[in-house]
C-alpha cells in the first residue's frame, strides 16, 4: 500500500506517485487525441451551414407535416418485397453460416490448421461489412432488383450467425456428445445426436435476432437500388416530397416494432 | 430398462414444438409463405449472367488490391472515417452518461426517467442511414453530419445500456454510502460508478468499434468518410481500389476487436 511521509506522519494514498503520473498521462494522451480528431474532423466544415441547421431544420419538419396517408397504398408492395428480402436473405445467410461456425469451433471443426482460420476470416469480412456497402457492390454487378438486397443480407448474416453459433458450439456439454460417441456413433450421428440438440435453442434465437435485425437493415438498401421500400424512400427524397418521407418512416417503424415483438416472443419462447 | 419397455422403439423427440398441431401449423406456413415469397421475386437472370463477370473481376480486385493509384483518396477517407469515430465516441459517451443514469429506474425520479427513456427510444428507432439522410440534409455534406449521426446513435445505445446496469447494481452498496448521508453525487461517485465502471469501458470500446463500421455506411448518403471514397471507387468500377478499401476496414475492424478485447480484459 502506497503511504507517503506528511509531515513526519504516514499518509494513505490509493495510489503509487508514479502510477498516479501515468494515469495522468493517460487522460492527458486521450484529451490530445480527441482534439486532434476534431480539428481533422472540422478541417473541411463549413460552419455557415451548421449555425444555419436550426431553421433548416424547423424548413423540414414543417414540410413533413401531415404525412401523406393516400400513399400508403404504394407502398405495401414495396413492403411485401422488403419483408421477402430480410426473410430469404436470412434464410441464404443461416444455410452458409451453419457450416462455416462448424469448421470455425474449436471442438468440431476438422482441421484447426487451415479451415479454421479460413472460417474464422469469413465470419470477420462478412461482420466487418454493412449490408448496405454488400448492396452497393451487387448493383454494380448484377444490377438493381431484389436478388441484390437478398444475397446481400445474406452475406452479412453469414458473419453474425456464425459467430454466435459457433461460440454457442464450443460452449456446449462435451460429456453429452463423449456418451453419443462411447454407443459407436458416427461422425454424423455425433453430430445430429450429441451436439445438433444442445445447440438448437441457441441456433433458433439467433436466427429470429438476425431476421428482426434484417428487416431493419432492408428498409434502407433500396437506396442503393437493392430493392424493397428504400427504392420508394429514395425517389421521395431525391423529389423532396418530404410528407411522402414520413409516411415511409412510419412505416418502417411500424414493421420494425412488429418485428422485434416477433423476435423477442420466439426467442422467449425457445430460451 | 424393464422387459415391457423392451419391445418399443425409441423415438427422438420433437425438436423445438412439442405440440404437434402448432407444428404442423408452423412449419406449413413457412412453406406457404416461401413459395408466396420465391413466386414474387423478379429476377432478371440474362443481367445476372452478364454480372457474373464483373463479380469475378471484383473477387480478383479483392485479391489483388489497388492501394496505390487512388491511395490520396482512401487515406483522407480514412482520417476522416476514424476522425469522426473518436469524436463522435467520446462525445456520444459523455452524453450517454447523464441519460442513462436518468433512465435508471432505481436513481432517477419518474419524469426524469420517463424523458431519458423518451431519447433513448428516439436514437434507437430510426438506422444510422435515415438519421444521416436528415443530418445532411440539415448540416450540408462532410464528415461534421456523420459525426452528428454517430454521436446521436452512440446515445442511445450507451445509455440504453448503461441505465440496465445501474438497475442490475448490488443495491447494498448503494444504500451502504446512502446511509453515510451522501449527496446525490457522492451516491453515483462511490455507490454506482466504481460497479458499472468496467463494463462502461468494455461497452464504449465496443461502441467504438460499431462507430468504425457505420462510418463506412453513412458515407454512402454523403456523410463523409471512406464510405464517400468506397461509393466513388464502386460506381466508377474501380474493383481493385474498392477491394483495397474493404479490406483497409476488415483489418482495422479486426485490430479494434483484438485490441478492445485485451483492454477489457485488462480493466475487468
Amino acid at each position: 500500500m502506497p503511504v507517503r511521509q506528511l509531515d513526519g506522519r504516514p499518509v494513505w494514498q490509493r495510489r503509487t506517485t508514479r502510477r498516479q503520473w501515468a494515469i495522468w498521462a493517460g487522460w492527458f494522451a486521450g484529451v490530445v487525441l480527441f482534439v486532434w480528431c476534431w480539428e481533422l474532423m472540422t478541417s473541411r466544415t463549413i460552419w455557415a451551414f451548421v449555425w444555419d441547421a436550426p431553421r433548416q431544420a424547423a424548413d423540414i419538419g414543417s414540410r413533413m407535416l401531415p404525412p401523406r396517408w393516400s400513399y400508403i397504398d404504394k407502398l405495401l408492395w414495396p413492403l411485401w418485397d422488403t419483408l421477402n428480402i430480410a426473410t430469404l436473405g436470412t434464410l441464404l445467410g443461416i444455410i452458409i453460416a451453419v457450416p462455416v461456425a462448424f469448421l470455425a469451433a474449436r471442438n468440431t471443426t476438422p482441421s484447426a490448421l487451415f479451415l479454421r482460420p479460413v472460417a474464422l476470416f469469413i465470419i470477420v469480412a462478412s461482420r466487418s461489412i454493412n449490408s448496405l456497402i454488400w448492396a452497393l457492390l451487387l448493383v454494380s454487378m448484377i444490377g438493381p432488383g431484389l436478388l441484390a438486397g437478398i444475397i446481400a443480407i445474406g452475406l452479412r448474416s453469414i458473419g453474425f450467425v456464425g459467430k454466435l453459433l459457433y461460440e454457442a458450439i464450443e460452449e456446449i456439454d462435451e460429456s453429452q456428445v463423449e456418451a453419443v460417441r462411447a454407443t459407436g456413433a458416427s461422425g454424423a450421428q455425433v453430430l445430429d445426436y450429441g451436439i445438433v440438440p444442445q445447440i438448437l435453442p441457441a441456433f433458433a434465437g439467433i436466427s429470429v435476432f438476425r431476421w428482426d435485425i434484417n428487416i431493419r437493415e432492408s428498409t434502407i438498401l433500396g437506396l442503393v437500388g437493392a430493392g424493397g421500400i428504400g427504392l420508394q424512400l429514395q425517389a421521395s427524397l431525391n423529389t423532396l416530397a418530404w410528407p411522402q418521407v414520413t409516411m415511409i418512416l412510419l412505416l418502417v417503424l411500424g414493421t420494425v416494432l412488429v418485428s422485434e415483438w416477433v423476435s423477442a416472443k420466439v426467442r422467449h419462447a425457445v430460451i | 430398462m424393464s422387459t415391457a419397455a423392451a419391445g418399443r422403439r425409441w423415438r427422438r423427440p420433437p425438436v423445438l414444438i412439442k405440440n404437434r398441431r402448432t407444428r404442423w401449423l408452423v412449419y406449413g406456413g413457412l412453406v406457404i409463405y416461401l413459395a408466396l415469397a420465391i413466386s414474387t421475386v423478379e429476377v432478371n437472370w440474362l443481367r445476372v449472367y452478364e454480372g457474373l463477370d464483373r463479380g469475378w473481376r471484383f473477387v480478383q480486385g479483392f485479391l489483388a488490391p489497388d492501394f496505390v493509384s487512388r491511395w490520396k483518396d482512401i487515406s483522407q477517407g480514412l482520417a476522416e472515417s476514424l476522425s469522426m469515430t473518436v469524436t463522435s465516441t467520446v462525445v456520444g459517451v459523455l452524453l450517454a452518461v447523464p441519460v442513462g443514469i436518468g433512465a435508471a429506474r432505481n436513481v432517477a425520479p419518474m419524469p426524469i426517467y420517463l424523458f431519458c427513456r423518451a431519447i433513448i427510444a428516439l436514437s434507437r428507432t430510426f438506422q444510422e442511414v435515415i438519421i444521416a439522410i436528415f443530418f445532411v440534409a440539415m448540416f450540408g455534406f462532410g464528415p461534421f453530419a456523420g459525426f452528428l449521426t454517430l454521436a446521436f446513435g452512440t446515445i442511445g445505445f450507451m445509455a440504453k445500456l448503461l441505465a440496465e446496469d445501474i438497475e442490475d447494481i448490488d443495491e447494498a452498496q448503494a444504500e451502504a454510502v446512502r446511509a453515510t448521508g451522501a449527496s446525490f453525487p457522492q451516491l453515483i461517485n462511490y455507490g454506482i460508478q466504481p460497479q458499472v465502471m468496467p463494463r462502461l469501458i468494455g461497452l464504449s470500446l465496443y461502441r467504438l468499434d460499431i462507430n468504425f463500421r457505420e462510418s463506412a455506411v453513412i458515407g454512402i448518403v454523403g456523410a463523409g468518410g471512406i464510405g464517400a471514397t468506397l461509393n466513388t471507387a464502386i460506381d466508377r468500377y474501380e474493383y481493385d481500389s474498392a477491394g483495397a478499401i474493404l479490406l483497409l476496414i476488415i483489418l482495422i475492424v479486426m485490430a479494434a476487436e483484438y485490441s478492445s478485447s485485451h483492454v477489457r480484459g485488462w480493466v475487468q
